[in-house]
């Protein structure tokens, strides 16, 4: 299994001189199984960056997990050009919007009408195929189980676990540790607790053991109260997850806009600092565009 | 008249919600910095809100091992967001019209439900129910004559005939609506609360709270009850002025009648006043 990063930016693109070494490209992931199927993790910016290379292996398969349908995961979707080729194959798969009844199908097909994009979905030359997962839905790609979970988003969020020949891989998405709504005092406050740790308890139990974690670390545990409910985890809260779920390794993604080159190497530095004695620590890195992991 | 069975589940699609939580989720989300406990409260005390919402993270869409009955546990499951765009995309549709040709007031009507869902609900504070099934006999209290509204907003013109049969007869309006309708209210409610795959204890309490007939479960009789002493305390209106006795079987499984009931569980009013805050802007 390859796994490769073609974009680890959230929310939105930042290219410019601040971004060179980790890059400026929202999300998009591919993972290239032994028997050379190739799986696509999101599509965002960066999945122009992958379409460029696929241009030489021509005609292509692949099959496109959507984590969820925000901005930053599929708006490279229609620049993505083996839509544009006859012969190529393409399955997309995702959520369902449960807010307007709506198919993964239909959600992305709106990004292409006519205000947003020149051609119509129904013009594209290749061959291809959408299907709206159910929760814990497997899809089987050659030797590849592809099954998802939902995560905690403000929209439905698959967490997509990859499993071939022993090895494993997980990719949250964007997530946010659940926690409690309501006060120590309150009625509910026990009975809400109670459903978190069910919760988080299924999902540690999904993921459990995974070679790779690639997790939304967005933000640093000081920014997090203000951009608590946004839907993003912290490194902390990735590492927590990574050491419960004892993973092998952890990758963090989904870097903040504003972040700079040199603000991650800080906090990759504050990370070694604080965790060096730690012997639960899975290895750890923080993930950048072109960064590839063969397992 | 019949009324066909498939229809009735697409009606409720359609259907608005009550006008004080409507008015209530459009106020909390246009508040970015709202309570997410605030969106919560009105939905559980809103039966149309919260038995669409149910629906959904029921369907066999969501991968789940157990049932969800408690808008809690929509919100951790499908997350905040995605509750709230529910309610609003319910809220949305409108309001449910506060009078209609039936003549029957959607008001009243609100204040029995949630006041017998607040009676269930100190049932299962007396009898020390677990805080995750007790939720689940206060919305079987909330959703015990969900059928009425259907009928009410849906089928008005019959829907009176019904009422009036039933105060001329001095019989139950589940028995004339049978006569109009060939199906009462607790079939509508069992059938959508079935259709949608909620909870089966759900499903009974709400099919069988006017049957006396076989098993009865525990939460059956916590609602027949808390209808019952809905009525008595003359809270709101159900459509009917009729108070049927409580049956010897129920008075033999909590040991006493209505009053002795009344007596033991406490301070009824207080806990209903408590519910009523939510809708009370």
């Amino acid at each position: 299994m390859k796994i490769k990063f073609w974009g680890v930016r959230g929310s939105i693109p930042s290219p410019g001189p601040k971004t060179l070494r980790y890059g400026g490209n929202t999300t998009c992931i591919t993972v290239e199984t032994d028997d050379d199927n190739l799986i696509i993790l999101d599509a965002g910016t960066g999945i122009h960056g992958l379409a460029q290379t696929l241009l030489k292996r021509l005609p292509v398969t692949c099959s496109v997990f959507i984590s969820h349908t925000h901005w930053d995961h599929i708006q490279g979707l229609p620049f993505f050009i083996p839509f544009f080729i006859p012969k190529n194959k393409i399955h997309i798969y995702g959520a369902f919007d449960p807010v307007y009844d709506r198919s993964i199908k239909d959600i992305l097909g709106r990004q292409m009408e006519y205000c947003y994009f020149p051609v119509r979905e129904a013009e594209l030359k290749a061959d291809i195929e959408y299907t709206t997962l159910r929760e814990r839905q497997t899809v089987e790609i050659g030797s590849a189980k592809v099954t998802n979970i939902l995560m905690n988003h403000p929209v439905l969020n698959f967490g997509y676990k990859i499993e071939c020949n022993g090895k494993s891989l997980f990719f949250t998405g964007d997530n946010e540790p659940l926690y409690n709504i309501y006060t120590p005092d309150h009625d509910y406050h026990e009975e809400y607790e109670d459903l978190i740790t069910d919760k988080n308890a299924a999902l540690i139990d999904f993921m459990r053991g995974v070679d790779v974690l690639i997790a939304d670390s967005a933000y640093t545990v000081q920014e997090y109260p203000a951009k608590k409910g946004w839907g993003h985890g912290t490194f902390d809260s990735c590492i927590d997850l990574a050491k419960k779920a004892e993973t092998k390794s952890l990758y963090f993604t989904h870097h903040e806009p504003l972040r700079s080159d040199d603000d991650l190497d800080a906090l990759y530095r504050r990370l070694q600092e604080q965790y060096s004695n730690d012997s639960d620590m899975p290895q750890y890195a923080v993930a950048h565009e072109g960064l590839e992991i063969e397992l | 008249m019949g009324i066909k069975r498939q229809e009735i589940a697409d009606m409720v699609e359609k259907m608005p919600a009550f006008p004080r939580s409507v008015h209530r989720v459009l106020d909390l989300a246009s508040d970015i910095n709202s309570d997410p406990k605030d969106l919560v409260e009105v939905i559980e005390h809103d039966p149309v809100m919260i038995l669409k919402i149910l629906k959904l993270v029921n369907s066999a869409y969501f991968g789940l091992s157990q049932k969800i009955t408690s808008v809690n546990h929509a919100v951790v499951y499908i997350g905040l967001n995605t509750v709230k765009n529910l309610a609003l995309s319910t809220a949305a549709i409108g309001t449910l019209p506060r009078k209609n040709e039936a003549g029957f007031d959607m008001d009243a009507f609100l204040l029995h439900s949630l006041s017998t869902a607040s009676i269930a609900k100190l049932f299962t504070k007396k009898m020390n129910i677990q805080s995750k099934e007790a939720f689940d006999f206060f919305l079987s209290g909330l959703l015990h004559d969900f059928g009425k509204v259907v009928f009410a907003h849906f089928l008005p013109g019959e829907f009176q005939k019904a009422l009036l049969i039933a105060k001329e007869k001095g019989i139950s309006l589940f028995e004339a609506e049978n006569e109009i309708f060939n199906i009462d209210h607790t079939e509508v409610g069992s059938l959508l609360a079935e259709k949608w795959q909620l909870p089966s204890n759900l499903i009974e309490a709400l099919k069988s709270h006017h049957c006396l007939e076989g098993d009865r479960l525990l939460v059956t009789d916590v609602v027949s009850a808390s209808n019952r002493i809905s009525k008595e305390l003359k809270i709101g209106h159900s459509g009917n002025d009729l108070v049927e006795k409580l049956p010897i079987e129920i008075i033999g499984r909590f040991g006493n009648d209505i009053d002795g009931i009344v007596d033991a569980l406490g301070d009824v009013k207080a806990e209903i006043d408590k519910a009523l805050i939510f809708i009370n802007l």
